[in-house]
């Protein structure tokens, strides 16, 4: 018998793992906890995100109203007793301010309930808008003058404030533009109903208002802005775009040119969009005279952005119909342009929808060039489709401004109301890409095509 | 103007019927004789008639209003031109006025003679406040005779553009419809038009880009006449104001551009690489399918939006829990806010060019590596990755020029102060947010502060072009390694 070798090494069990193995597969563990806390904190960082502006925005639906009966005392309204619309026109808004703070002394003396504010600290609870609102009422039904009638007015926007949480009692004693008395009876009158916080289609309906009177502004005019723009973008992207993919995709001879124009095309995509900015200040607006923050400039500008995606989306909808379609329509005695304009395109048609949607989403969200080409200005009037004035280009001139440039020029005002305009514009604005690439996957899901 | 269209757009028509009407008549009746189908004919006479005509419109358009520009900026007497304070802003006022006229008179509140006579010592501008035409100053006599000018030029050209387009389009009709004939040739023709058409929709992708350098040089050209270029590129000062005397020096822009940019690609790389790569390797298929989605909303989001979120909730909050304890600043808008949150943006962006990066690496590579007993994680980090390297350095180069032309999330979330400081939680200020600052409100486009703009925009263009070229590159050279 020979000695067997005595080994020394320890013995070991293969269901025990030794120290190295361990460690291994704890890198393996820590590796891939890396990897899902990489994911989650992506994932947090959108429900972050959406959380904060809606949390921020949501209110901005919602508005304060104060309804009390207002006298429309004739002899200030209509000093002349005529009732001619032209003639009470020149009492002014400022001219309507008593008329309001007088019905609400008297309809709280009425009612018994007890303040100690002064009547211009009283007036100053109103929206400064609400003369406005009533004068307009006024002037497009003189019969009103001389009855009482009972129209519900907005309420200055701190007041709205306090209703949302946004102002507190504390906050209030340090505001010059908000007095603890207002709020107090604020709260009394909100217990009687007489103030209420309701649903508010005006912010969605009517424009933007000056910097002192939040709760009177809107987003009409950016989103008939944006949708001019998106019509332009419709009009040319689509057509440009669909006929420059089939030319490099269909009939492009492999040369120099055609190389030249495909990397060009994949540098505009990745160029920033300010740049197309400065082109659209430096063409259309300084060059070709345009007049500044039209629709039609913008909407100029954002095509320019928006072809080298539908191009791309283009190519790639028409590479997938197999050849054996073309070869089918040529073998039949069509000529290579029938075959594409009646067979290749149709099929390729939902992918080039798609892909045209979402170059327009990308389009509504786009800010930076629209504020070099003037959109930023305050435009109150509503912009028409054919424009009127004669210095302007007659389709879509007038001046006007879009939902994501309303955005930035409300963050760029100091009054904190406007925050949760801005907030509100953007849930406005996310509402409206949700719904187009909702469409953009719907589409895809029901028409795209394996061969 | 409309009505132009849509008399053309009529002609057009016309010109089908009456092309189809003649092809298939020379046939006499029998449509197997005819060369091509019968549309073609007519088609073929459609496009003749609209074709040169919109083409010649179009141009006129463009030319017309330079050239009439021109010309009245000529006729105005040299000794006035002295006198005004700003030449650039006397172009603008002459048009104002004239267009202000043709208002009047649309209104009714002139009618044409006396608009033809309208002499300078009458009120014009009151006169025109009553048509309801604001005018910034009062008129002398020089700017009205140029507004008069430049409106009987306006006119002469309009009348003449009409008489030229409408001669074109009655050509085109009747040179076609006299030759459309049986065996006339006419799909042939059309499809060498629509080829034509198909052509030069595909160059405009050129003359985009050309446009871009071309108006972006031409201006930057101008500023640097009236700025030394080595004080622009070298410059350490940023401090534009409109009296003159401005310093406007790059290198305080550049600095904070790319500090930004490198806290956002600090943030975005890591996250964005782990993820694709627990999305390519690890993940379970329900997994991917809810979480590749909810990750790429996040490249779906307008920048705006990241803007607000920077400047209402993350800005704030760095400030209140870690700028001011650790004594380090006290301003909401800092170097930190910017580039976290263009980091949440540019996550997707990475994450999903690596996941198809990764992806395309042969699954060959990955059951060696298994069947030599790595781990998982051991494979990805000694074999995938040093696989994937270049198309992951294309990818982050890709990120990077992204974040340098990224302009609403630092107008909002960085600030506007320019200066050279290391402390991230420090307002900074980058290129992009110069070139906006420069160039919205009233700017006078012959002033050096506003030039600067466009040389701003042409350097940022140029380094963007670089990166994404290099990155390309990068990419591409990669690609041909497998297949």
């Amino acid at each position: 018998m020979t000695d067997m070798p005595i080994s020394t090494a320890p013995k070991r069990s293969l269901y025990a793992q030794d120290a190295r193995t361990k460690k291994r597969n704890r890198a393996e563990a820590r590796f891939r906890t890396y990897g899902m806390a990489a994911v989650l904190t992506g994932i947090l960082a959108l429900i972050v995100l959406l959380t904060s502006i809606l949390g921020n925005g949501l209110s901005s639906f919602r508005q304060t109203y104060i309804s009390y009966p207002i006298e429309l005392a004739a002899e200030r309204l209509d000093p002349e007793g005529n009732r001619n619309p032209e003639e009470m026109a020149s009492v002014t808004t400022f001219g309507y301010v008593p008329v309001l703070a007088m019905s609400l002394q008297a309809f709280l003396e009425g009612e018994g309930i007890e303040h100690s504010m002064g009547g211009r600290e009283l007036a100053a609870m109103l929206s400064e808008e609400a003369p406005a609102q009533i004068r307009n009422m006024v002037l497009a039904n003189p019969d009103l003058i001389g009855t009482t009638i009972d129209a519900q007015i907005l309420v200055g926007g701190r007041i709205d404030g306090f209703f949302k949480g946004r102002v507190t009692m504390e906050s209030a004693e340090r505001d010059r533009n908000v007095s603890v008395a207002q709020l107090e009876l604020a709260q009394v009158l909100a217990d009687l109903g007489i103030v209420e916080t309701r649903f508010n289609w005006d912010f969605i309906t009517w424009p933007d208002a000056s910097g002192s009177r939040p709760e009177a502004a809107g987003l009409g005019v950016a989103i008939i802005g944006s949708f001019y723009m998106m019509l332009v973008v419709l009009a040319l992207a689509l057509p440009i775009g669909v006929a420059a993919s089939i030319y490099l995709e269909e009939f492009a001879p492999k040369n120099r040119l055609t190389d030249l124009i495909e990397v060009n095309i994949s540098n505009l995509a990745a160029v920033p969009s300010i740049v197309f900015g400065i082109l659209g200040l430096a063409v259309f607006i300084n060059f070709m005279n345009f007049n500044q923050s039209s629709p039609l400039v913008g909407g100029l500008v954002l095509t320019l952005m928006t072809l080298p995606t539908i191009i791309i989306a283009t190519r790639a909808s028409l590479r997938a119909v197999p050849p054996s379609i073309r070869q089918a329509a040529l073998g039949l005695g069509a000529s290579k342009m029938q075959s594409i304009f009646h067979h290749v395109l149709p099929l390729a048609m939902p992918g080039i929808l798609t892909g045209t949607i979402i170059g327009l989403a990308q389009a509504l969200g786009e800010t930076a060039p629209l504020l070099l080409i003037g959109m930023v200005a305050f435009v109150r009037e509503y912009p028409d489709f054919l424009s009127t004035h004669s210095n302007t280009f007659p389709l879509m001139g007038d001046g006007a401004t879009a939902l994501p440039v309303q955005v930035y020029s409300w963050t760029q005002r100091s009054d904190p109301a406007f925050v949760e305009r801005a907030s509100g514009a953007i849930i406005v604005l996310l509402v409206f890409l949700l719904m187009m690439n909702l469409i953009a996957i719907l589409l895809r899901r029901r028409f795209e095509r394996r061969w | 103007m409309l009505w132009i269209l849509l008399a053309l757009i009529f002609l057009g028509l016309l010109g089908y019927v009456l092309g189809r009407q003649r092809a298939v008549a020379s046939a006499s009746g029998d449509v197997r004789e005819l060369h091509s189908l019968p549309n073609y004919y007519g088609l073929n006479v459609t496009l003749l008639t609209l074709v040169p005509a919109l083409l010649v419109l179009g141009l006129w358009l463009i030319v017309q209003p330079i050239i009439v520009e021109r010309t009245v900026a000529g006729q105005i007497p040299a000794s006035f031109m002295e006198q005004v304070e700003n030449p650039t802003l006397l172009m603008t006022e002459v048009r104002r006025l004239a267009g202000g006229i043709e208002t009047a008179i649309e209104r009714g509140f002139l009618n044409v003679e006396d608009a033809a006579n309208l002499a300078s010592d009458t009120d014009i501008r009151a006169q025109l406040a009553e048509a309801g035409v604001a005018l910034g100053a009062d008129v002398s006599t020089e700017v009205l005779a140029a507004a008069q000018d430049f409106r009987a030029m306006n006119a002469t050209g309009a009348t003449w553009m009409l008489i030229v387009v409408f001669a074109l389009a009655f050509a085109g009709l009747a040179y076609s419809y006299v030759r459309t004939h049986k065996d006339l040739r006419a799909r042939n023709r059309v499809e060498y038009a629509i080829l034509s058409i198909l052509m030069i929709a595909s160059t405009l992708a050129i003359l985009t880009t050309v446009g871009i350098v071309l108006s972006m040089l031409w201006d930057t050209r101008n500023f640097f006449q009236l700025y030394p270029w080595q004080d622009f590129f070298f410059g350490l000062e940023w401090r534009p104001s409109f009296e003159g005397g401005s310093e406007l020096g790059l290198i305080p822009l550049l600095w904070g551009t790319l500090y930004i940019s490198l806290i956002a690609l600090l943030v975005a790389v890591p996250i964005g690489l782990f993820a694709a790569i627990y999305m390519a390797e690890y993940a379970t298929k329900r997994v991917r399918s809810v979480a590749k989605p909810l990750i790429e909303v996040l490249a779906g989001i307008p920048t705006i939006v990241y803007g607000l979120f920077a400047l209402i909730t993350v800005g704030p909050m760095l400030r209140d829990y870690f700028a001011q304890p650790l004594g380090l600043g006290d301003s909401s808008s800092s170097v930190m806010t910017a580039g976290i949150v263009m980091g949440i943006m540019l996550i997707p962006f990475v994450s999903s060019l690596s996941d198809d990066i990764i992806n395309s690496v042969p699954q060959t590579l990955r059951d060696g590596s298994y069947g030599l007993g790595a781990t998982q994680s051991e494979t990805v980090k000694q074999v995938i990755l040093p696989a994937a390297l270049p198309g992951i350095v294309g990818a982050v180069l890709l990120a990077a020029s992204r974040a340098i032309g990224e302009t609403m999330i630092v107008v909002l979330g960085a600030g506007a102060a320019a200066r050279l400081d290391l402390n991230p939680f420090e307002a900074m200020t980058t290129v992009t947010v110069k070139i906006v600052g420069q160039l919205t409100g009233d700017t006078d486009f012959s002033s050096p502060e506003a030039l600067v703009a466009f040389a701003l925009g042409l350097t940022l263009f140029v380094i963007t072009l670089g990166l994404n070229i290099f990155a390309l590159y990068i990419v591409r050279k990669y690609r041909e390694q497998y297949d």
